[in-house]
C-alpha cells in the first residue's frame, strides 16, 4: 500500500491541531424557551466546566423535582482534557506514520469515542430527566424530562434544543476531514 | 281663525327651533380638520413591539417622574423621586429613607416640575434625567440605566426651586434659580417689608461630575430680589451663557397678581457662567453659612446616605462686573428658550401680545458697545431694540413655552387661547396653529430643547381636562395630546391621560436608552452590610431590643420563614436579599400590621423593612409580587411573645422541629 499523500498529511495535521481550540470553546449547548422566557435560556458544556443560565434552570427545575445541575455531576470533566489530547496525538501520529491502516484505526478511534461520548451524554440526560424528587411541587404522572440528545423536544412548557456548540463542531470537522482523507486515499491513491 | 292661530304658533315654534339649531358651539374637540386621517395607524404600537421614544415626564404634585412610551402614550413606569412610594417601599425602606432627608428633616413629598435629560454638546446622551423639587428646593438625578433616583441635593438660600434643573451643553451644571427671593438662610429673621434691602434672588450652579454624575453646589449668585421662573443654557456660540426669565421685577412682596404685573417689561437675565468660573478661580467667591442635605444612593450597597452640608460658595455680582446683564422682555416672561443653533433666545411674556426673539450676536454687540438702558440694582440693562431679533406679531394669547423642530421652526404653547402655534424663527411668521384640550402649559418635542431635535412629534401637556375622558368625579386625570409635526400642518394623533400633573417632559429615542437598561443586580456585587448571599447564611441576630433578620427570598420561599423569640418592645429589621439572578423576578415582602409599607426587592438586591410589633401573637409574612407558580405559598410566620418572656430566638425553613419530635416519640411509643 502506498503511504499517505502529502496533502492528506497536511489535512490530518490541521484537523488534529484544530482540537486545541476545543479547550477554549464550548462543546455542546442546550437552549430552552418558554412563554415567559422569550429571550431563551441556555446551558453550555465545555471540556471541564459548565456555563450559561445554570442557576436559573436549576431554580425552575426544582418545581418538578429535578436535581440541581452541578459540575460535580460530571466526573467526565476530569478526563475530557486528556481524551482530547490523546485524540490529537493519535491524529498527528497517523499523519506522521503515513500508514493507511493507521488512518483506518484513527477513524475508528474517532467514531468509537464519539459514540461513547454521545452514549455518556444520553445516560446523564436520562438520569437527570427521570430521577425526580418525591417532594416535587409539580408532579405530572408518567412525565419525564430527559433533554433531547440532539435536536428539539418539548418538555411541559419548555422547548429544548440540543446541538453541538463551536467546540463540538470542530470535533465534527475533524471527523469529516478524516472521512474525506480516507475516501481520497482509498480511491485515488491506491 | 283657530287655524290661523295654530299656524302662527307653528311658525313661531319653527323659527325658535331654527334659531336653536343655529346656536354657535364651542365644540372644537369634535372638529376633525386638524385630526390626521391615519392617526390610529401612526400611534398604533403592535403587541410585542416597542415605542419609538422614551418620554420622561415630571409628575408635578405627585413628586415623581413617569416614563411613557411615544407615540402610544402608554405609561411604562413611575420612578419615585421626592415622594414616598408605598408600592416599592421608596422612602419607607431603611435604605431609601435617607434620600428624603433635608435640612428641615424628613420631607416625604415635593412638587416636581421640570425634566432635564443629560446632554453632550447640547445633544442627548441618554445617561441621566434631572428633576427639580419646587417646594423644598431640591434637584434629583435619576439613572437612565436603573431608572432609579441616585442622588438628591437640597438648595439652600432658595424659597422655591422653579427655575431648575436646566443644564449646560455638556451637563457641566444644572441650575437652580429661586422662584421666591429670600433673605439669606443665615440671617433670615427680617421684616417681610424689607424685601428691597434684604431679599436676594439666588441662582445656584450645581456641578455634575462627568463620569459619576455626582452633584455639588459649585457657587450661588446673589442676584437682585426678583423671581426666577424658567431658564435655558446657551448652545454653540452661546454655550458659555445661561438665560433666566424673571417676574416681579417690581419687587413686590404682597398681592403679586397685581403688584408684579405693573411693568411693561420684566427681564431675561443673561449669565456668563464661564466668567463666573473665572471669578471663582480668582478667589472672588465668599463662603457663607448654609445648611442643606446631600443624599446619595449607592448601587453597590443598595443604600443611601444623607450628609448635611453647612457652607456654600457665593458670588456677589457687585464684585464681579461683566457677568450678568438684563434684557428687557415684555410682561412677566415665563418660558425662556434657546433655539438649536444657540443664536436665538425666545421669551414668552405670558401677559404679552407678541413673542420677542432675542439675538445672541446682537446681545454680544450691545455689551461691547455698552448699549445700556441704565441698570437694575447695579446690573446693566441692555437696550430692548439693541438685542431684539424681532417679534412674532399676534401669535395668540398667553404664550408660555417654546420648543424647536430642527427645521428652523419653533412651536409655542398658548395657555389662554389654548393652542400650539408653529412659526419660523428667521422670518418670525406664523405657519400653523392647532387647538389643545385645554389650556396647554408646557409642550415637548423629542430633543426639542437640544441642538439636535428629533422632531416628528409634539406633546401638549394641558392644565384643564374637563370632558376629554370618562368622568371620574371632581378630580380628573391630566390630559395630553400628541401631534404629528412632520408635515407643514400639525395634525392631532392621540389624546392620553397622564399621571400626576406633568409640567415639563423630554423625549429621547429609545435606541439611546434601551440597550443600557439594567436587568438584574449582580449578587456578587452586593455590598449591603446585611446582605445574605445564600440560604446557608440566613440567620436572626439579637442586639438588645433590636432583632436583625438576615433573610433570603427565592422562588418560592423565604429563609427563614418561621421565626420565634421576638418580644413585644423589640424592633425587628427584616433585611431581605432577593437571591434571584434572573430578569424580571422581583420578590415582595410584607408583614401584617407594618406601619410603613411593603417592599419590592429586585434580583440581587437587599432591602430592609423595619417592623415594631404591636401585638402578641403569630404574625404572617408573605411575598407581594406574584413571582412564580407557587407565589401564593411564599409565606411564613413570626411569633411575637410578651415582653420579658423567655422564648429563645429560633428560626428555620423547611423543618418542623415539634412535629418531627412528635413523630419520633410516636415511633418510640409504638415500639
Amino acid at each position: 500500500m502506498k503511504p499517505l499523500k502529502r496533502s492528506s498529511q497536511i489535512w490530518l495535521s490541521i484537523g488534529s491541531l484544530s482540537l486545541i481550540s476545543t479547550y477554549f470553546l464550548p462543546i455542546w449547548r442546550i437552549d430552552l424557551w418558554a412563554p415567559q422566557y422569550p429571550e431563551g435560556l441556555s446551558m453550555k458544556i465545555w471540556l471541564s466546566k459548565l456555563s450559561g443560565d445554570i442557576e436559573i434552570i436549576n431554580g425552575l427545575n426544582h418545581y418538578i423535582g429535578m436535581a440541581h445541575i452541578k459540575e460535580e455531576m460530571f466526573p467526565e470533566f476530569k478526563i475530557l482534557n486528556y481524551c482530547i489530547a490523546f485524540i490529537m496525538a493519535a491524529g498527528l501520529l497517523t499523519a506522521l506514520l503515513r500508514s493507511k491502516k493507521g488512518l483506518v484505526a484513527f477513524l475508528s478511534l474517532l467514531i468509537i469515542s464519539g459514540g461513547i461520548a454521545l452514549y455518556d451524554f444520553w445516560k446523564w440526560g436520562y438520569e437527570y430527566g427521570h430521577n425526580l424528587s418525591d417532594d416535587a411541587a409539580i408532579k405530572v404522572p408518567g412525565m419525564a424530562y430527559q433533554p433531547p440528545l440532539l435536536g428539539y423536544k418539548e418538555l411541559l412548557n419548555f422547548g429544548a434544543y440540543s446541538i453541538p456548540d463551536s467546540g463540538g463542531w470542530v470535533v465534527v470537522g475533524l471527523g469529516i476531514i478524516t472521512i474525506g482523507v480516507l475516501i481520497y486515499e482509498f480511491k485515488y491513491n491506491k | 281663525m283657530k287655524s290661523r292661530i295654530t299656524l302662527g304658533i307653528c311658525a313661531v315654534s319653527a323659527i325658535l327651533l331654527g334659531l336653536n339649531a343655529c346656536k354657535p358651539t364651542n365644540d372644537k374637540g369634535k372638529d376633525s380638520s386638524f385630526l390626521a386621517g391615519d392617526a390610529a395607524q401612526k400611534v398604533y404600537v403592535a403587541p410585542g413591539t416597542h415605542d419609538e421614544f422614551y418620554n420622561i415626564v415630571s409628575g408635578g404634585f405627585n413628586g415623581q417622574l413617569s416614563v411613557v412610551g411615544l407615540p402610544s402614550g402608554r405609561v411604562l413606569k413611575i420612578i419615585p423621586v421626592f415622594s414616598q412610594f408605598a408600592e416599592s417601599g421608596w422612602g419607607y425602606s431603611e435604605e431609601t429613607k435617607p434620600m428624603l432627608n433635608t435640612s428641615h428633616g424628613f420631607i416625604p413629598w415635593d412638587d416636581s416640575h421640570h425634566v432635564a435629560l443629560s446632554t453632550t454638546n447640547s445633544e442627548h446622551d441618554g445617561r441621566w434625567a434631572f428633576i427639580n423639587g419646587n417646594n423644598t428646593p431640591r434637584i434629583a438625578r435619576v439613572s437612565l440605566s436603573t431608572f432609579r433616583t441616585e442622588e438628591i441635593i437640597e438648595i439652600p438660600n432658595s424659597g422655591g426651586n422653579h427655575s431648575s434643573p436646566f443644564i449646560t451643553a455638556n451637563t457641566e451644571y444644572a441650575v437652580a434659580g429661586t422662584r421666591f427671593s429670600v433673605p439669606p438662610d443665615a440671617n433670615a429673621d427680617v421684616p417681610i417689608s424689607s424685601f428691597k434691602q434684604n431679599f436676594k434672588g439666588y441662582i445656584s450652579f450645581v456641578s455634575i461630575d462627568k463620569t459619576t454624575g455626582k452633584m455639588g453646589i459649585k457657587f450661588q449668585l446673589k442676584t437682585p430680589g426678583v423671581s426666577f421662573d424658567l431658564a435655558r443654557a446657551g448652545k454653540g456660540k452661546s454655550a458659555g451663557w445661561f438665560f433666566f426669565s424673571t417676574y416681579n421685577t417690581e419687587q413686590a412682596n404682597s398681592l403679586l397678581e397685581v403688584n408684579a404685573s405693573q411693568k411693561d417689561k420684566d427681564f431675561i437675565l443673561a449669565v456668563n457662567w464661564k466668567k463666573a468660573e473665572e471669578y471663582l478661580a480668582q478667589g472672588k467667591g465668599k463662603k457663607e453659612k448654609a445648611n442643606y442635605a446631600h443624599n446619595v444612593y449607592d448601587e453597590r450597597t443598595h443604600s443611601a446616605t444623607s450628609t448635611i452640608m453647612n457652607e456654600v460658595m457665593t458670588l456677589d455680582p457687585k464684585e464681579c462686573p461683566d457677568m450678568l446683564y438684563f434684557m428687557p422682555c415684555p410682561k412677566s416672561p415665563h418660558g425662556c428658550d434657546v433655539d438649536p443653533t444657540g443664536q436665538y433666545i425666545v421669551g414668552s411674556g405670558k401677559l404679552a401680545a407678541v413673542i420677542p426673539v432675542f439675538s445672541f450676536a446682537k446681545m454680544e454687540k450691545a455689551i461691547t458697545e455698552k448699549n445700556f438702558d441704565g441698570n437694575f440694582d447695579g446690573i446693566p440693562v441692555l437696550k430692548y431694540d439693541a438685542v431684539l431679533h424681532g417679534e412674532v406679531k399676534k401669535p395668540g394669547l398667553g404664550p408660555l413655552h417654546t420648543e424647536f423642530d430642527g427645521q428652523g421652526n419653533a412651536i409655542t404653547s398658548f395657555f389662554v387661547s389654548s393652542e400650539l402655534v408653529k412659526w419660523n424663527i428667521e422670518k418670525l411668521e406664523v405657519i400653523d396653529r392647532v387647538p389643545t384640550f385645554y389650556s396647554v402649559g408646557h409642550l415637548s418635542i423629542p430633543g426639542g430643547p437640544t441642538a439636535k431635535p428629533w422632531g416628528k412629534y409634539v406633546v401638549a401637556y394641558n392644565k384643564i381636562t374637563k370632558d376629554r375622558y370618562l368622568p371620574t368625579g371632581p378630580e380628573l386625570a391630566q390630559s395630553a395630546q400628541l401631534y404629528d409635526i412632520s408635515g407643514e400642518k400639525m395634525k392631532l394623533l392621540l389624546d392620553f391621560p397622564t399621571v400626576g400633573e406633568p409640567h415639563y417632559a423630554e423625549s429621547i429615542p429609545a435606541s439611546l436608552i434601551e440597550k443600557n437598561s439594567k436587568k438584574i443586580f449582580k449578587l456578587e456585587e452586593n455590598f449591603h452590610p446585611y446582605a445574605t448571599k445564600g440560604e446557608k447564611e440566613a440567620k436572626v441576630v439579637r442586639k438588645g431590643n433590636e432583632v436583625h433578620v438576615y433573610m433570603t427570598s427565592i422562588r418560592s420561599h423565604f429563609t427563614p420563614d418561621n421565626i420565634e423569640g421576638i418580644k413585644l418592645g423589640d424592633v425587628v429589621y427584616f433585611h431581605v436579599t432577593n437571591l434571584e439572578q434572573d430578569w424580571d423576578v422581583p420578590h415582595g415582602f410584607a408583614v401584617r400590621g407594618a406601619q410603613n409599607s411593603e417592599i419590592l426587592i429586585m434580583p440581587g438586591e437587599t432591602s430592609t423593612l423595619k417592623w415594631t410589633p404591636t401585638k402578641v401573637g403569630v404574625t404572617p409574612i408573605y411575598c407581594t409580587d406574584f413571582c412564580s407558580a407557587l407565589h401564593q405559598e411564599m409565606q411564613g410566620y413570626v411569633r411575637v411573645s410578651p415582653a420579658g418572656s423567655n422564648i429563645p430566638l429560633s428560626w428555620h425553613t423547611g423543618k418542623n422541629p415539634e412535629a418531627d419530635a412528635a413523630k419520633k416519640t410516636e415511633g418510640v411509643s409504638k415500639k
